[in-house]
């Protein structure tokens, strides 16, 4: 586990390799959390204005190895959570994120660097109040990402490691060791495992279940462009007050 | 030779085995004279006929750019800049250093990491992650810091390139104005070089001289390294 927060906020994450299906279900959760009336800010991994150059060039250019590829990663983590997600989770909002230290932890051991060197990169940034793991067979996740798409890139198909010269064969390869490495932090990191295999709709359910009885009694920031919830009468002072009940 | 020692676990995806060139890092405060010393070593060794590759921070061409842009701008964070140098840090050590120490050049490394972990320590990071995030470090052969107190810090950049903002610590605004903000910076650095001295086996140098006298000390050092390389 990470250290735990005591922000006002809650820090919400989906893990899984390239195809698992976790950037739908968390696209579907964003949209529903905003329905429900609350504040939601939604970060991606790799996405850091600050860094974005940086990361651009030395893919382009090949310059990567898996150190500096781990730090620059880090650096563009480090930059969303000083300039976005804290600021949000200290505010009170519902911060949902498309990857987060475990996907450094799984890619970056995948391709050698330190385990524990790795973790002590993102020390910084606090466990999660949920991380959905979304469970794919490395075939089924190989076929969604192949038949979407043109063109593996270079450092997503894993081709700096060296395991084979074709793309395909290479990806495959790379996501089974991720695989191997998020399988081990189900325990470590406490993950939510959700079966990638299943229909959207059923998956999305299950998820929804778990996010509202995780924000059962919690109270962030309300959103303030939506209208308020209708009055209810004040309770009697005696009366037991009923907890949360609508997520 | 070179010694395939690091602080931390290195890289474990790389071999490594000892290297017959020579790692030695010249550390110090802002405007103590090293890239002074580090030209007149040069061409000194290169008299001596050692070949000379010379490396100092933030001249990684996968980062260079990227840094100096998000150094211009005021959203780069105290984490972010930290992970940013070490990124710098790392491509260096791993594209230049290396690869020159292993076709056994003498590696002149204007500041290693010890610069930036005084620095990241002075700015709130905390200093037990700082020194993991540096796992990968090669350990030098010779690490010589030039050690100057804060008058002459600032007599250097009088009669040198002037006070600017990142040498006076501006960004954790030290105080409401630029050589208020440099002296307690830097005061704030050398303390800092106090202790790394110590851990990491430091050469002090007294940079309060003039250069000669310096320069003459840097080269009985480096003198002797080399001589006992020979009996070795």
């Amino acid at each position: 586990m990470l250290k735990p927060h005591s922000y006002r906020g809650k820090l919400i994450v989906v893990e899984g390799i390239d195809g698992s299906g976790k950037s739908t279900q968390i696209d579907l959760l964003y949209k529903w959390l905003q329905t429900q009336g609350k504040s939601v800010y939604f970060s991606e991994w790799n996405s850091s204005p600050l860094v974005k150059s940086t990361t651009k060039m030395g893919k382009k250019q090949k310059m990567f190895t898996p150190t500096t590829f781990s730090l620059m990663q880090a650096t563009d983590f480090a930059d969303r959570w000083e300039n976005q997600i804290l600021p949000m989770l200290k505010a009170g909002v519902i911060v949902l994120a498309d990857r987060y230290a475990f996907t450094a932890f799984a890619r970056d051991v995948a391709r050698g660097v330190d385990p524990e060197w790795v973790r002590n990169l993102y020390s910084f940034a606090p466990q999660p109040d949920l991380a959905f793991y979304f469970r794919v067979p490395v075939e089924i996740a190989v076929e969604r990402i192949l038949s979407g798409r043109a063109e593996l890139k270079y450092y997503e198909a894993g081709m700096d490691l060296g395991l084979s010269d074709s793309k395909t064969t290479s990806f495959r390869l790379f996501q089974q060791r991720i695989i191997a490495q998020y399988d081990e932090m189900i325990n470590e990191f406490g993950f939510v495992t959700i079966d990638g295999t299943d229909v959207v709709q059923n998956q999305q359910k299950l998820v929804r279940q778990i996010v509202r009885k995780n924000l059962l009694g919690w109270e962030g920031m309300p959103n303030p462009n939506l209208p308020l919830p209708p009055k209810r009468r004040p309770a009697r002072k005696t009366a037991p007050q009923k907890e949360g009940g609508e997520a | 030779m070179t010694k395939a020692q690091f602080y931390g676990g290195g890289f474990p995806y790389r071999t490594m085995t000892d290297m017959p060139g020579k790692l030695i890092v010249l550390e110090g405060t802002d405007s103590v004279g090293r890239s002074t010393q580090i030209g007149l070593l040069r061409k000194w060794l290169e008299d001596e006929g050692f070949a000379v590759a010379d490396t100092g921070l933030n001249r990684s061409p996968l980062t260079q750019v990227g840094l100096d842009q998000a150094k211009e701008g005021h959203t780069l964070g105290r984490q972010t800049m930290s992970l940013f140098y070490a990124a710098d840090f790392a491509d260096r050590l791993e594209n230049l250093i290396i690869p020159a120490l292993k076709a056994g050049f003498f590696v002149l490394s204007d500041r290693y990491f010890y610069s930036i972990i005084a620095r990241d320590i002075v700015r709130g990071a905390d200093p037990a992650w700082a020194r993991k995030v540096y796992g990968f470090a090669l350990k030098p052969d010779l690490t010589l810091y030039l050690r100057a107190d804060v008058p002459t810090l600032v007599a250097r950049m009088v009669y040198g390139r002037g006070f600017n903002y990142w040498e006076s610590g501006m960004d954790i605004r030290c105080a409401d104005n630029l050589y208020d903000s440099f002296c307690i910076y830097q005061s704030r650095l050398i303390e800092q070089f106090e202790f790394l001295a110590k851990e990491y086996n430091f050469v002090t140098i007294d940079a309060n001289r003039p250069i000669e006298p310096v320069f003459a000390d840097l080269k009985s050092q480096i003198s002797a390294l080399i001589e006992q390389d020979k009996t070795t």
